[in-house]
């Protein structure tokens, strides 16, 4: 019986050489003979170890990571394939993978199975759990799926955190010939990547999600909306609703229930802009990504004027194991009114970068000191944005704020999508800051003035203020630019403009130092 | 998985091939961005003198198509170099120097952002994250994403690319 040995087929492994990797052992293993049969699995998050090799054994996966073409054939010489001692010894060794802490202390609900299974399969999906949310939400009334997910607790995973179930009682209340579910994967988020982690690890479990949203409302057609920085992503996804398709989740009549939905994958060019959701709806039209006022709500009046769901990635990949396990099982986890798991994203300047699915309630220190091993370059901790572009910057005296939506908000920041960028104390904030504002006047739509012209006078106002000559000035402009932020604030249609002071005042508020 | 496209990847704009490329779009609502992407894979850019074809197809003005190839900074209104390298210039690559990285770039290449070098081979661009942030700074070469570049190994993969190049003349 041939070996099976996991390399994964995901964005991070393949920008470390994975697929390199791939022809290395396939080659080494022909030429000794060896009969082993390498599955493209996801990644399982610790982007640290990655391109991470996992050997099944008669006790579990080994790990080797991370492991770069030039190790291959000492890897073999040191017969890694059979678990031996001296395999064991190897520089790359990990032992059994479940079993290190990093993945250990981790509550892994919408992440269970990236990493393990054979990302597109839909037997192996089916033997971890998958579809039976979808079983279970058949055998229901369409008002009682939409409420099992309202007192799940889940809600919108994308930054905005309204509740789900509410979104999706708001469409299927809705009398209309045409309904319409969109998954928003335009993951444009510095320091985000969950969502291109499960549609290339476990692209199923969103596929499953938004058919059970389409049952729950009403709809028969569904888009993803995925950015075109993910190219890697859009052939794994395909592959994925292809082979639902072919196993009759997808089409006429999904899981024979007679109802029928299908998904396609429409992709976006380059517009940040395009992950605000009214933005998105404009896209997919084929317009430019400019905003739209609200109301009306896009549940009301979406695409082409239609009832429309539109979820991020996560929240609608959460909707199976919900399914699946219950809305107790789920509200189980996390605190106050921030329930469930959330898939927090460790980046920028850490030691152990990666996926850490964890439930609310965890601190920041916890994660950046205890998963992330604190910086990459050694140096302490400065500063850490949480939340994406738009989100706080907050000093390592704040390592111990809480995760969870309401504490954060508490603090002055957001989670939003739970992105947490790590900056070392070679860091300075005023170009940080600065920065913040040059990305909002490079990704406004132009829409609304708060925005478009109000980040050009900021980056103006930031220049003034670190050139200044006397203290009187630089106190003047800061006056400046509070006024501005505010106006932003107030006065933007959507959260590029009446965010982008977060970042900003953040930083003059806990490193004012930095803007001399 | 994804190679790094072949050089002779690229067909000489026409006219007529830009009209067969986006008639898989007919009657198909709100599919001008995949037209412009088709169009963009096939040629490298989008012609102008594809924007009355498109508006035409479409039922569209000239004015809207050319205000949804403008809106996105996908869309290239001009024919690129046989690689096109793409910097990350977001928060998680800042915090792991990707402006030495892109200082170091712009000098290898001797071209700015949106240039593309005198011999035809690099066009420059940023792009605001590649969605690999634990593993930065990250590149992208057309399809393909590199991370945990360094000055050192962006000019190897540099000398690599020009030298594939050459073999496939």
């Amino acid at each position: 019986m041939s070996i099976r040995v996991y390399i994964p087929r995901e964005t991070t492994a393949s920008s470390l050489g994975a697929e390199a990797l791939v022809k290395a052992i396939a080659t080494e293993a022909k030429y000794r003979n060896l009969d082993i049969e390498i599955v493209r699995n996801g990644s399982r998050g610790a982007c640290f170890l990655e391109p991470l090799v996992e050997i099944e054994t008669a006790q579990g996966r080994i790990g080797f990571g991370p492991v770069h073409s030039e190790d291959v054939a000492d890897l073999f010489d040191a017969d890694f394939l059979n678990g031996s001692e001296k395999a064991g010894k190897h520089k790359k060794a990990l032992g059994l993978v479940e079993q290190l802490p990093w993945f250990l202390n981790q509550e892994r609900l919408t992440f269970a199975r990236c990493g393990i299974i054979a990302a597109t399969s839909v037997a192996e999906y089916q033997a971890h759990g998958g579809y039976v949310g979808l079983h279970n939400a058949l055998k229901m009334s369409t008002s009682d799926v939409a409420k099992e997910v309202l007192e799940s607790g889940l809600r919108g995973r994308g930054g905005a955190a309204f509740p789900t179930g509410i979104k999706w009682q708001t469409v299927a209340g809705a009398a209309a010939d045409q309904k319409y579910v969109v998954c928003n994967a335009d993951e444009g988020d510095s320091g985000t990547f969950s969502d291109r982690m499960i549609m290339e690890g476990d692209p199923l479990s969103l596929i499953e999600g938004m058919t059970i949203a389409a049952i729950a409302v009403g709809a028969t057609k569904g888009f993803v909306y995925l950015r075109s920085e993910y190219p890697l992503t859009q052939v794994i996804l395909q592959e994925a609703i292809n082979n639902a398709r072919t196993a009759g989740f997808l089409g006429a009549s999904v899981a024979n229930s007679g109802k029928s939905f299908d998904i396609e994958i429409r992709m976006g060019a380059g517009a940040y802009i395009c992950g605000e959701e009214t933005s998105l709806l404009e896209s997919l039209e084929g317009k430019r990504g400019q905003v739209r006022p609200k109301p009306p709500l896009p549940a009301l009046e979406g695409l082409f004027g239609k009832p429309t769901v539109v979820n991020n990635v996560i929240s609608l990949a959460t909707v199976p194991v919900i399914m699946e396990k219950g809305a107790k099982h789920y509200a189980a986890y996390g605190r106050g009114r921030s329930l469930g798991t959330m898939p927090f994203q460790l980046g920028g300047n850490i030691k152990q970068g990666g996926l850490v699915e964890k439930a609310f309630g965890l601190t920041l220190r916890q994660l950046v000191e205890g998963f992330g091993g604190g910086t990459f370059t050694g140096k302490p901790v400065r500063a850490i944005q949480v939340g994406g572009p738009l989100g706080a910057y907050f000093p390592a005296e704040l390592l111990d704020t809480v995760l969870d939506y309401e504490e954060f908000a508490k603090a002055g920041g957001m989670l939003g999508h739970g992105g947490v960028v790590v900056f070392d104390s070679s860091v300075n904030m005023a170009r940080m800051a600065r920065f913040s504002m040059e990305f909002c006047v490079a990704e406004s739509c132009g829409k609304c003035t708060p925005c478009r012209i109000g980040s050009v006078r900021g980056v103006e106002t930031i220049d003034r203020i670190v050139a200044a000559q006397d203290g009187a000035e630089r106190a003047r402009q800061h006056i400046i630019l509070k006024d501005l932020c505010e106006t932003m604030e107030a006065g933007s249609l959507c959260a590029m403009g009446g965010l982008t002071p977060m970042p900003v005042m953040s930083a003059v508020k806990h490193f004012k130092g930095d803007f001399q | 998985m994804i190679e790094t496209a072949s050089p002779s990847r690229f067909r000489e704009f026409s006219l007529e091939l830009a009209s067969e490329v986006v008639q898989v779009f007919k009657d198909q609502p709100g599919t001008l961005i995949e037209a412009l992407h088709k169009l963009q894979a096939t040629f490298g850019y989008v012609d102008e003198a594809a924007m009355p074809m498109l508006a035409r197809f479409f039922n569209l003005s000239r004015a809207e198509v050319h205000g949804v190839t403008s809106f996105y900074h996908d869309f290239r209104r001009s024919k690129p170099g046989r690689y096109t390298i793409r910097i990350c210039q977001a928060e998680a690559c800042q915090a792991m120097g990707s402006d030495e990285l892109t200082k170091a770039a712009k000098q290898l290449l001797g071209c700015d952002f949106h240039e593309t070098t005198a011999d035809g081979m690099f066009t420059l661009e940023k792009v605001y994250c590649l969605g690999n942030c634990a593993c930065s700074p990250n590149i992208m070469v057309d399809k393909q994403t590199y991370g945990r570049v360094t000055q050192e190994s962006f000019k190897k993969l540099a000398a690599e690319l020009a030298s594939n190049a050459a073999e496939a003349k």
